[in-house]
């Protein structure tokens, strides 16, 4: 029995299959001088999409573990990872066009973000602080590297930078919680913690150090107080940047989250608890509140993040399989609006100029119908109208919070939604009643199917959410 | 058949409301001129016999069609109950069923809803044809005829209605379109504040109705009038608990559904709004405020006998307000100059009528009086119209006269109208139609030992007569007090206004004569059925063949003295109505201002009303609400935003503090407060 | 074991001191010297828990080639490290005071700290370092391992992306070209009238 049988590596099967594509296509890039960035980046969403679809026909396959319990794949990891792949497949696709318009595409951003999706299929999977931790800085790096992708342009610069510091930052005190509660329980697996915390409870060694752990997994979904380097970093990077790390890196960190709260640190549910409602009525709040003194679009998509980890989080406060359920499906919904309203926000193109201010929507629906519609139907959804998709995944986590006896939070959550519905429905006025602006260059195509599929998924969500919920619940099982 | 009857007028409605006015506009362009109709503009000089008349277009003729076919079968109907036809429930659609209530759509077809299918349908047949002449240079005619027919189909909703929800449907489908057509004029301002009186004033009907509604669901458990008429009896003796007092239950059912028949019928205190309804155009106050919808109220009552038989006290109340509104009315009716407000007092009289004659017991009587009513003074609307039409647009009596010989054919009608109405006719012979049904209610009262309701109905017929005599020779005879120029226009109505009139002349004529027999004579109890219900005890018909000769006279002496005193100041000696006004001035003045109802109420209610809204709305939602509410939270938010907004530096040192501050919030959260195991 | 103990709260104090001295020294080169030292300490401490390979690399690694590297970037770039710092005394108070609170709270959670019961770290005592590491590091710890090999190829692909410049107008050594060269492309034979020029 080779060694690879002992460890049992076939379970990793994408992930490795996807880092191997990735060097493929970096090698291809730098040799084979004929082919330009466009087929580095058809290939890459060819091999996310492929790797996508080998994890769903793997998904019979059970809970399996693998590299000495350093590896999980379970119902909820192939679910978390199908999207997250998805996600960073459709930004890529949608990314190809402003990128060559506005001379940055290069070889290795394809590349890039193939080897930051291992890194979040890695989180995912997680059964180890370790693979926790290198999971964390595979998909990290590659994110401050393209945040700067722009390099010639100051603000891109500044943002690749900021989170580059703020992430090692964040990393250092994962590290140190990390450090902390392997000092205390004497393991880093996840099944070594949790069957050390069953025999010793909640002791202050854990539970600091689960604090400084919660801290960076909050830093990497954005969740207040870490949430700082959001807006500045949503700015400043390149719109299709932005795009992806709205996307794909939200839906691993917040898996990540979820599975480090309910899974090792199950026997200390009643402490992280406490955190976690805190970071999310933290969030909620001023994700609502900070979001209506924007002007520019990508920062308020930010503060629209914040406040949309917060409402996540809600579910994962219940610390229920409802909840757990709730905030799959959440992500769920989060993952199809954010890239709808990117693809709108990416047609906001005036004489082959991008333009990024809110008020540049002004008047939309005189001169784009369809591109207005969207809009109007995914900030509908957003700010939790019923019967669009978004009220269902806000009613899916306050459900789960009350039914966990979370009265308190789902109040604070639902006055943060009504907060939050003003700069959301404030967009939609600025579209159809305000002076129509100058008229927007057409939307690209790839862009116009995102925003529809998108808008289709908002509006028919009603119709088809049983089978996606029965998905969310069978994965949410899978984790406890 | 009686299916085709309910849904012609919604499928009229829907085609006038949906074709017509593109129909009207491919159709005229020199009628744009007269958009104005001479009713908004009465100065506007008009005559459609002076330049090109295309009439209306097809949708409107459709509409119409359609209506009269529906007349044609409700008389097979009618004419197939006169000959013992038989009692029916058709079941069309479930509508609500919800627990233990259950209502559906559903006709219930017994004598008494074919009389009012008869009335209905032939009044409104004949307004929407009079109405294709009268409203022809109106360019809002297709909304108009919509109106009608959708208040058409709500009227019959509401007399087809075999349960109390869908009554109640059809209750306020009438008051929605009287509101429409009340208002249809929206540009006057009158005609808007008259239109929401009239909803507002019905709406405090309708509460008292829906109370009753829900009582009667709370005693029997169900709205459907086979299981509450089989379980009436139930109810007898037995009591609500109520604010401390125990109530009689079928009293107090019968008295709130009363309430709802009160607002709809424009009875004594909530009848303020049917004067002001003549603000709508003319054929809608014969349609609605004569003929069909007030009469509802009336139907209300008589539907539900099998409840108000077993409640003496309250038909006790029934009476007494019936009396009352006629005596009421008819005084007001004396002394109106306006033609159309001294036919709706006239109006709001007759109904006091029909209503005591409910009260008596006597509810075959009553729908007797509601039917040959629809057909007389439908006739006196119509005409009134017609001199309106001739007068351009001249309502007040006092600038008319003399107007005999320009109009005569109106003439003529109007006057077989008064005879109907005053009941000219020689007891134990017969006479025009309502000599039979009045001065049998007046009988009726007498013989139910009512000497209240009596005494008060016979000066009520006096004060008609006179009243009715006054309208005619003040624009019919004497010298003319209208301008020359309005005289010099004065014409008869077209061929398609007058043919209504015949037809409704006829109906004044002979309605009467023609029926008494199956309403109130020896066929009755053999024509109404179950329709209405009378119980063992009630013996009002048998009663009132036995009352006094005198009695039965009453009514004739008190029409011929007013006939003779309405001569005496109108024809004789014109200048003796000033002089009494001026003598008795307090009463004149008294009488002119509706005994100072509206003065009252608005005292009384509106103003308090205004008052406590301009509290609320000030203090309690301007100050209270959206102070600490939307506004006062706005402002707040919009303060934490600027604050929120600044605690993003940009610095990265800023941030990091940030995330080190938080760090240390959460770990002393957990250092002091304990970490529970 | 007296000794042990000495060294160990001599290396540690040392550690601490010097990274208290990096962050406040005004010279940058000083700094990073006393980063330096305060790596040396580090691996002190690596040496005194018997983790010699560990020491090693660290010395290697961190003061031969992170530390030295920082030295050349401090020295070419020119930093003005006192303005960088000129806000610092602002936020001296805030910052002392909650650096203070949690370092209090680190201090009594420390307290507390007892060695977990049963298996804590793999004992070193069966082999050398070096052999011990190499046993795990292919087999048990392949994953971590290739995943920290995938974020050093990342790190190179992303310092590349963000300094690499192609200048045009600028000749390029292509080896390939050079050695494909023959006669025939290379030379072209002019025959030169003379007198006349070319």
């Amino acid at each position: 029995m080779s060694i690879f049988q002992q460890l049992g590596a076939a379970a990793a099967l994408p992930e490795i299959l996807l880092a191997i594509m990735a060097m493929v296509l970096l090698l291809e890039g730098v040799f084979v001088t004929a082919h330009t960035p466009n087929t580095i980046r058809w290939g890459a969403i060819a091999s996310m999409v492929a790797v996508a679809g080998l994890v769903i026909w793997k998904s019979g396959s059970g809970s399996v573990e693998a590299f000495g319990g350093a590896f999980v794949a379970d119902g909820f990891a192939r679910l978390m990872k199908v999207l997250a792949l998805l996600g960073g497949a459709v930004t890529l696709a949608m990314s190809g066009k402003y990128l060559a318009r506005t001379r940055m595409d290069s070889e290795e951003y394809p590349v890039l973000i193939m080897l930051a999706s291992v890194g979040m299929m890695v989180m995912i999977s997680a059964g180890d602080l370790i693979s926790l931790y290198v999971g964390l800085e595979l998909q990290s790096l590659p994110l401050y590297v393209i945040a700067a992708i722009n390099r010639d342009n100051a603000k891109s610069s500044e943002a690749g930078l900021k989170y580059f510091v703020l992430g090692a930052l964040s990393s250092g005190m994962l590290l140190y919680g990390a450090s902390l509660v392997y000092g205390f329980t004497g393991h880093t697996d996840f099944a070594g913690i949790s069957a050390a915390l069953a025999k010793t409870g909640a002791t202050p060694g854990v539970v600091f150090g689960l604090v400084f752990i919660i801290t960076g997994l909050a830093f990497k979904v954005s969740a207040v107080p870490f949430h700082m380097w959001t807006p500045d970093v949503y700015e400043g990077a390149p719109t299709p940047v932005t795009a992806f790390f709205a996307a794909a890196p939200k839906i691993a960190a917040i898996a990540l989250f979820a599975r480090v709260m309910v899974g090792p640190f199950a026997g200390v549910t009643h402490s992280w608890q406490q955190v976690v409602i805190f970071i999310s009525i933290a969030s909620m709040a001023f994700g609502a509140v900070a979001a209506i003194g924007q002007s520019n679009i990508k920062r308020l998509m930010a503060y629209s993040s914040i406040a949309n980890m917060g409402f996540a989080l809600v579910g994962l406060a219940a610390g229920t399989v409802e909840g757990v359920e709730g905030l799959i499906v959440y992500m769920l919904i989060y993952l199809a609006t954010t890239l709808g309203t990117f693809a709108c926000i990416m047609a906001m193109r005036r004489k082959g100029i991008y333009v990024e201010q809110i008020s540049d929507l002004a008047g939309l629906s005189r001169n784009d119908k369809g591109l207005a519609f969207v809009l109007a139907m995914l900030m509908f959804s957003m700010a939790g109208i019923p019967p669009l998709a978004g009220f269902f995944g806000k009613l899916f986590v306050f459900l789960a919070a009350v039914k966990a006896g979370l009265y308190v939070l789902a109040v604070l959550g639902v006055v943060a939604s009504v907060i939050g519905a003003y700069y959301y429905l404030r967009i939609v006025k600025l579209i159809y009643f305000d002076e129509a602006a100058e008229k927007f260059d057409g939307a690209d195509m790839e862009l116009a199917i995102v925003a529809y599929a998108s808008l289709a998924f908002v509006l028919g969500f009603i119709v088809f959410a049983q089978p996606l919920v029965n998905l969310a619940s069978a994965a949410a099982k899978s984790l406890f | 058949m009686v299916q085709a009857i309910l849904f012609l007028p919604l499928i009229g409605a829907v085609i006038a409301g949906l074709f017509g006015t593109k129909a009207f506009k491919q159709l005229g362009t020199d009628d744009e001129v007269y958009a104005d109709h001479a009713h908004n503009a009465p100065s506007v000089e008009h005559s459609h016999d002076q330049h090109g008349y295309n009439g209306p277009p097809w949708p409107m003729y459709l509409t119409t069609g359609l209506l009269c076919i529906g007349a044609v079968l409700s008389w097979i109907i009618f004419f197939g109950f006169l000959q013992g036809g038989h009692d029916g429930e058709i079941e069309l659609l479930p509508w609500i069923t919800s627990g233990s209530l259950k209502a559906a759509w559903s006709i219930r077809l017994d004598a008494l809803t074919a009389v009012m299918l008869v009335v209905v349908n032939t009044v409104s047949a004949l307004v929407h044809v009079y109405s294709l002449g009268y409203m022809s240079h109106d360019e809002s005619q297709p909304r108009f005829f919509a109106y009608l027919s959708l208040f058409t189909f709500a009227m019959l909703a509401l007399v087809t209605a075999n349960n109390l929800i869908q009554m109640f449907f059809g209750w306020e489908g009438v008051g929605l379109a009287s509101y429409l057509l009340i208002g249809f004029w929206y540009t006057r301002e009158s005609a808007n504040a008259a239109a929401i009186k009239a909803f507002v004033v019905n709406r405090v009907g309708d509460f008292g109705f829906a109370l009753g509604i829900f009582g009667v669901f709370m005693v029997y458990g169900s709205v459907e009038f086979p299981v509450i008429f089989a379980h009436a009896p139930d109810a007898v003796g037995k009591t609500i608990h109520f604010l401390g007092h125990d109530w009689d239950t079928l009293t107090t059912l019968c008295l709130l559904l009363f309430m709802g028949a009160m607002g709809k019928s424009a009875q004594f205190l909530l009848h303020t709004w049917l004067p002001d309804a003549m603000e709508g155009p003319t054929p809608v106050s014969a349609l609605i405020h004569a003929a069909t919808m007030v009469t509802a109220g009336v139907f209300l009552v008589a539907r539900l006998s099998p409840l108000f038989e077993l409640a003496p006290h309250a038909r006790e109340v029934v009476t007494i307000v019936g009396a009352i509104t006629a005596f009421f009315a008819a005084t007001v009716g004396l002394v109106q100059n306006d033609i159309k407000r001294v036919i709706a007092y006239s109006t709001c009289s007759q109904l006091g009528y029909m209503f005591v004659a409910m009260g008596v017991g006597a509810y075959g009587v009553g729908i007797f009086h509601l039917f040959t009513h629809a057909f007389f003074k439908a006739l006196l609307f119509l005409g009134a119209g017609s001199v309106i039409h001739a007068m351009s647009g001249e309502q007040d009596m006092r600038k008319m006269g003399g107007l005999g010989p320009y109009v005569r054919i109106t003439q003529a009608v109007m006057l077989i109208g008064t005879f109907s109405l005053t009941g000219v006719g020689i007891p134990g012979i017969g006479g025009f139609a309502g000599f039979h049904s009045k001065d049998a209610i007046i009988e009726a009262s007498y013989a139910g030992g009512s000497t209240f309701a009596f005494a008060l109905l016979v000066i009520a017929a006096l004060c008609t007569s006179f009243y009715s005599w006054r309208l005619a020779f003040m624009t019919f005879s004497g010298p003319t007090r209208a301008d020359k120029e309005v005289l010099d226009h004065a014409h008869e109505s077209p061929p398609v206004m007058l043919v209504p009139l015949y037809v409704l002349a006829a109906g004044a004529i002979i309605a009467g004569f023609a029926f008494q027999h199956w309403f109130m004579g020896e066929g009755q109890a053999e024509f109404w059925g179950a329709a209405i219900y009378r119980s063992p005890d009630n013996h009002i018909l048998t009663q009132m063949e036995s009352v006094p000769l005198l009695v039965k006279w009453s009514a004739t002496i008190a029409m011929l003295a007013g006939l003779g005193l309405a001569w005496l100041f109108y024809i004789r000696d014109t200048s003796l109505p000033k002089a009494l006004a001026a003598v008795n001035q307090p009463a004149y003045q008294f009488l002119l201002n509706k005994w100072y109802f509206d003065e009252l109420y608005d005292f009384i209610f509106v103003r308090p009303a205004k008052w406590i809204g301009r509290v609320f709305w000030k203090g309690g939602d301007g100050a209270v609400i959206d102070g600490l509410g939307p506004d006062g939270v706005s402002a707040a938010i919009s303060g934490v935003t600027a604050q929120a907004v600044k605690l993003q530096t940009g610095y990265v040192y800023h941030y990091a503090f940030a995330m080190l501050i938080g760090v240390a919030a959460i770990i002393s959260w957990f250092s002091f407060g304990g970490i529970h195991p | 074991m007296i000794a042990t103990t000495f060294f160990f709260y001599l290396f540690s104090l040392f550690a601490i001191a010097s990274a208290v001295l990096v962050i406040t020294m005004k010279n940058p080169v000083h700094s990073v010297l006393f980063l330096i030292l305060c790596f040396f300490n580090a691996a002190g401490l690596f040496v005194l828990t018997g983790a010699e390979f560990l020491a090693m690399i660290l010395v290697v690694v961190y003061v031969g080639a992170v530390a030295v590297l920082f030295l050349f970037v401090v020295m070419m770039l020119d930093v003005d490290f006192t303005e960088l710092r000129s806000g610092m005394l602002n936020y001296l108070p805030v910052g002392g005071v909650i650096g203070m609170i949690l370092l209090a709270e680190l201090v009594l959670l420390f307290s507390t700290w007892a060695a977990p019961a049963g298996d804590v770290a793999a004992s070193v005592e069966a082999a050398q370092n070096t052999r011990a590491l190499g046993l795990v590091l292919y087999t048990k710890y392949v994953f971590f391992f290739q995943t920290a090999g995938l974020i050093l190829l990342v790190a190179m692909i992303g310092a590349i992306v963000l300094t690499l410049r192609h200048r045009t107008g600028i000749k390029r050594q292509d080896v390939n070209t050079q050695v494909a060269r023959g006669p025939a492309t290379a030379m072209e034979i002019k025959k030169v009238e003379s007198g006349q020029g070319i």
